[in-house]
C-alpha cells in the first residue's frame, strides 16, 4: 500500500502543489534555523493572551501536549484527573476573579482539494465522471473551548463549535464529579463527550479534507442508507456521544478504564431517532521502557443498536416523516479494536486494529418489519492504522499516517458483473488513506498556541464513483492553526 | 611538521569533545537504579519546566510574576525539601522525590506521570544550573531513628515542646498558621510566606508521612523562616513533637488524633477547633 501511495502521489500531485510544499518546507527550516540550533523557546517572546489551562497553571503548552492538540502522558493524566493537577490550586477560588476559562481555535488556510471521478453533467447534460479540483484561501470552523473546574473535583467542559459559515452547535457539554470517595477510580461524567478513545480524533494532528479524520472511526459499508431508507443509520465512534461515563485510573495514569452508557442517537440533540441505549468500554495499560518512554496498549469496544423504522409517521403537506424519537425495530452493531502507542524517544508510533460489524438490516438499509434482500448478510470489515510522529523538539513534529479499511463480508451478494441488487466486488468500499505533514510551532508559551500546519493527504475508495470505479481524492493544506 | 599539525588537530578535537563530556559527567544524577542524563534532562526541562523555572533556571519564567509562591531558583540551589542538614545541598533522591510528589500548596504539580528515568534525567539537568553542585557535595542524610510507640505521654510531651520551642509564634497556638509572627514572615526572595496551617489538613510541603514530618523540622526548610531544630531537640523529643503535630490536623484521620480524642481534654479541644459552615469550594475542609 505504501508503494501504491507513493506512486499515486507522484502521478497525481500537480507541479504547483509540489512547489508550495517545497516552499513551505524551506520557510519552515529557515525559521527553525533562525531561532537556534536547538530550536528552543526564548524568554524574550511575549504574548498577550492566556489559553485557559495554561493561564490557570502557568505551564507551557508543551507540558500537556506532545504537540498540541495531541496530549502527552502528563496532559492525559491532567485530563483524567478532571483538569486538575492534584494540588491545592485546582479550585476556581484560587483564580483571580477576572479569570475566564475560554480558549478559541481557528485555522486560516490555503487548501487544494481534488476529487476523482465525480458525477457531473457532460455534453448535452448527460452524466459523466470528471476530476474536480478546487483551491484557494479559506478558513476553518471556530471552536470555543470552555473548560475547567467549578470546584475542587467538579469539572466541566462546554464546546460550542461552528462550521466556517458560523453556524454553531454544541460539540461537547458535560460535567464530571472527580475522585469520588477520594478515589481516582471513581469519576462520573454526564453529558455529551468524546468517547474515551486513546487515539483521540478531537486531538488529531492533521486537518485537511481527507486527512482530518480517522476513516475507521466513521466507516460504514457503502451498502448502508440506500435512497429512501426509513431511518438513516449514521454512527461514528469518533463522534461525541451523549450519556454517562464512569472512568477510573491509577494515580500515575498508567492504568485507565472506562465504561459508558449512551443514548443511541450518535450524539445528536433532542433524541431524533431512538429510545435505545448503547455501551462503550475502554481499558489500557501503560508501562515504562527505560529511557524510551511510556508505552501503552489498550482495547475498546462499542456495542450499539439503531432503529430501522419509525413507530409513528406524520404527513404534513404531502410529505411523510417519522415522529422524532419513535424509532423502533432496533438492530445491533459493534466496533471493537486494539491499540498500541509505542515510544522510541522522539519517535512514536500508534498502531490500531479495528473491527466492525453491522446487522444485515442496517447493512442493507432494510426496515426490521420488511424482508431482507436475497442473500443479505451482516457486513463485517477490518481496519488498521499506523500513525508515526517524529517530535524533533517541542516546536516541530513530523506526522505520517497510513490508514486502511477492508471489507471482509459485504452485506449484499458480490457480482463483478454488477447485476441489480448486488455489489460489484468483494472490495467495494475499501479505503486507503496516506497523510503526511508537519506542524511547526514558532513559539511555545503558556499564553497562546500557534502552528504552521502543512499537510498532504491522498485517499482512495474502491468502487465509490457513480459508475463503480475507484475514487481517488487528495487534499493539500497550508494553514496557521492558532488557539488563544 | 605535518605530523605535529595532525597531532595538534587530533588533540584539539579530543579536547573539544572532552569538555562537554566532562560537563555532562558533572551533571549526572543517580537515583536507585536510574542514572540521570543531562542531555535528556535538558530536553525535558525545555518541554515541561521553563515556563515557571525560567530559561536559565533562575525561577524567572514567564509565569513567575503571576505565581504567589515563586518557582524554585535552581541557580541559587537552595532547596526546601531535603534529607540533608540545613545549609547543605540535597541528595539526588531528594530532588527526585520532590519532582515525583509535587508541592501541594504551590503550582508545582506531581510529575509522577513521567517515567522514573525521565525524572532522574531532570534531576541531572537541574543540577547544571548552579556552580554549587561543582564546588559542594550534597550533605549526608540525617539519621531518622525508628518511631517510638505512640502514647498519650508522647503527645503531651510534644505539646509542651510546641510551646517551649515557640512553634506557636508562627504556626499559632492551634496550628492554624496564624501566630503573632505569621504576618511578618518572608522567604529568601523577600516574598511574604505563610506558615503551614495544620488545621486545614492538606499534605505537608515535603511529604505526607510522620517520617517526612520528622525530617521537615530536623532539617529545616532552607530559604524559608522555618529553621532546623536538629541542634535543639533530641531525636526522641522530635518524635513526640511529630505525634503532637498530628493531633493539630483535626480534619485528617490519624492514630495520633484518635488517641488524643479518646481523652476528655483532646475531645473538647478538637470539638472546639472544628468550624461549621459551608465549604469554600477550595477543597479545604473547614
Amino acid at each position: 500500500m505504501l508503494h501504491w501511495a507513493s506512486s499515486s502521489m507522484k502521478r497525481r500531485m500537480p507541479w504547483l502543489a509540489s512547489l508550495l510544499v517545497c516552499g513551505f518546507l524551506v520557510l519552515a527550516f529557515l525559521l527553525i534555523d533562525s531561532h537556534s540550533a536547538s530550536a528552543l523557546p526564548t524568554p524574550s517572546i511575549k504574548v498577550n493572551a492566556l489559553p485557559a489551562f495554561a493561564r490557570k497553571y502557568g505551564m507551557p503548552c508543551s507540558s500537556c501536549h506532545e504537540a498540541w492538540p495531541k496530549l502527552s502522558p502528563f496532559g492525559q493524566a491532567f485530563k483524567d484527573n478532571g483538569y486538575q493537577m492534584g494540588n491545592d490550586r485546582d479550585a476556581p477560588i484560587f483564580q483571580q476573579p477576572a479569570y475566564w476559562p475560554v480558549t478559541w481555535r481557528i485555522t486560516p488556510q490555503w487548501h487544494r482539494d481534488s476529487l476523482g471521478r465525480v458525477g457531473v453533467d457532460g455534453p448535452g447534460v448527460s452524466p459523466v465522471e470528471a476530476r474536480v479540483t478546487t483551491h484557494g484561501f479559506d478558513w476553518s470552523g471556530l471552536d470555543f473551548h470552555t473548560a475547567g473546574t467549578l470546584a475542587k473535583n467538579v469539572s466541566f467542559y462546554v464546546l460550542p463549535a461552528s462550521d466556517n459559515t458560523g453556524a454553531f452547535h454544541f460539540e461537547a457539554v458535560w460535567a464530571r464529579f472527580d475522585n469520588l470517595l477520594g478515589s481516582s477510580w471513581l469519576n462520573i461524567k454526564v453529558g455529551k463527550f468524546e468517547l474515551d478513545n486513546l487515539q483521540s480524533e478531537k486531538r488529531i494532528l492533521t486537518l485537511s479534507t481527507f486527512g482530518g479524520s480517522y476513516q475507521n472511526y466513521h466507516f460504514q459499508p457503502a451498502t448502508e442508507n440506500p435512497s429512501g431508507v426509513a431511518v438513516p443509520f449514521t454512527f461514528g465512534i469518533g463522534d461525541n456521544q451523549v450519556g454517562v461515563e464512569w472512568m477510573g485510573h491509577s494515580k500515575n495514569d498508567r492504568t485507565r478504564i472506562s465504561a459508558s452508557l449512551l443514548s443511541s442517537n450518535d450524539g445528536n440533540p433532542g433524541l431524533p431517532t431512538s429510545r435505545g441505549y448503547d455501551g462503550f468500554i475502554s481499558a489500557s495499560q501503560a508501562f515504562e521502557a527505560g529511557s524510551l518512554g511510556v508505552q501503552r496498549v489498550g482495547v475498546f469496544g462499542y456495542f450499539g443498536q439503531a432503529p430501522t423504522y419509525f413507530q409513528y409517521n406524520q404527513t404534513v403537506g404531502g410529505t411523510t416523516t417519522g415522529v422524532a424519537g419513535t424509532g423502533i425495530g432496533n438492530k445491533s452493531f459493534y466496533r471493537v479494536g486494539f491499540i498500541g502507542m509505542w515510544y522510541l524517544k522522539k519517535l512514536d508510533f500508534t498502531t490500531m486494529y479495528f473491527r466492525g460489524w453491522d446487522n444485515a438490516f442496517l447493512g442493507t438499509g432494510t426496515a426490521a418489519n420488511a424482508a431482507l434482500p436475497t442473500g443479505a448478510r451482516a457486513p463485517t470489515w477490518n481496519g488498521g492504522l499506523i500513525e508515526t510522529h517524529y517530535n524533533l523538539n517541542p516546536q516541530l513534529i513530523l506526522i505520517n499516517r497510513l490508514e486502511t479499511v477492508r471489507m471482509s463480508q459485504q452485506a449484499l451478494p458480490v457480482d463483478p458483473a454488477g447485476a441489480p441488487g448486488t455489489v460489484p466486488s468483494s472490495n467495494f468500499g475499501d479505503i486507503d488513506v496516506v497523510t503526511t505533514g508537519f506542524r511547526y510551532y514558532p513559539f511555545i508559551s503558556s499564553r497562546a498556541g500557534f502552528a504552521f500546519h502543512n499537510e498532504f493527504s491522498i485517499f482512495r475508495q474502491r468502487g465509490a464513483s457513480p459508475t463503480g470505479l475507484d475514487q481517488t481524492n487528495s487534499s493539500l493544506l497550508f494553514g496557521f492553526d492558532f488557539a488563544f | 611538521m605535518r605530523t605535529a599539525k595532525i597531532t595538534k588537530l587530533v588533540l584539539g578535537i579530543a579536547a573539544a569533545l572532552a569538555v562537554p563530556m566532562l560537563a555532562s559527567a558533572q551533571g549526572e544524577s543517580h537515583v536507585g537504579k536510574y542514572a540521570g542524563d543531562t542531555g535528556a534532562g535538558k530536553q525535558l526541562y525545555y518541554r515541561y519546566c521553563w515556563g515557571c523555572h525560567g530559561f536559565r533556571g533562575d525561577g524567572n519564567g514567564e509565569n513567575g510574576p503571576y505565581l504567589n509562591i515563586l518557582p524554585r531558583n535552581f541557580v541559587a540551589a537552595t532547596f526546601k525539601c531535603r534529607s540533608t542538614p540545613t545549609g547543605t545541598l540535597p541528595t539526588d533522591e531528594d530532588l527526585f522525590n520532590a519532582l515525583t510528589r509535587g508541592f501541594n500548596n504551590s503550582n508545582m504539580p506531581a510529575w509522577i506521570t513521567l517515567t522514573a528515568q525521565n525524572r532522574a534525567d531532570l534531576v541531572a539537568f537541574i543540577k547544571t544550573f548552579s556552580p554549587r553542585w561543582k564546588s559542594d557535595k550534597p550533605g549526608d542524610p540525617i539519621a531518622v531513628p525508628a518511631e517510638p510507640a505512640l502514647s498519650l505521654q508522647s503527645i503531651q510531651h510534644g505539646k509542651e515542646l510546641f510551646t517551649k520551642l515557640e512553634c506557636w509564634k508562627c504556626h499559632g497556638a492551634e496550628g492554624r498558621g496564624d501566630g503573632p509572627s505569621a504576618s511578618t514572615l518572608t522567604d529568601s526572595n523577600d516574598q511574604p510566606i505563610r506558615p503551614y496551617n495544620f488545621a486545614a489538613g492538606s499534605r505537608f510541603k515535603c511529604g505526607a508521612t510522620n517520617h517526612d514530618l520528622y525530617k521537615i523540622f530536623m532539617t529545616g526548610l532552607d530559604g524559608t523562616p522555618m529553621p532546623s531544630f536538629a541542634d535543639v531537640i533530641k531525636p526522641e523529643d522530635a518524635w513526640d513533637l511529630v505525634h503532637y503535630l498530628r493531633t493539630l490536623q483535626i480534619t485528617q484521620k490519624s492514630p495520633e488524633l484518635t488517641l488524643w480524642m479518646s481523652t476528655k481534654e483532646g475531645a473538647e479541644y478538637v470539638k472546639a477547633q472544628k468550624v461549621g459552615g459551608t465549604p469554600t469550594g477550595s477543597g479545604i475542609k473547614q
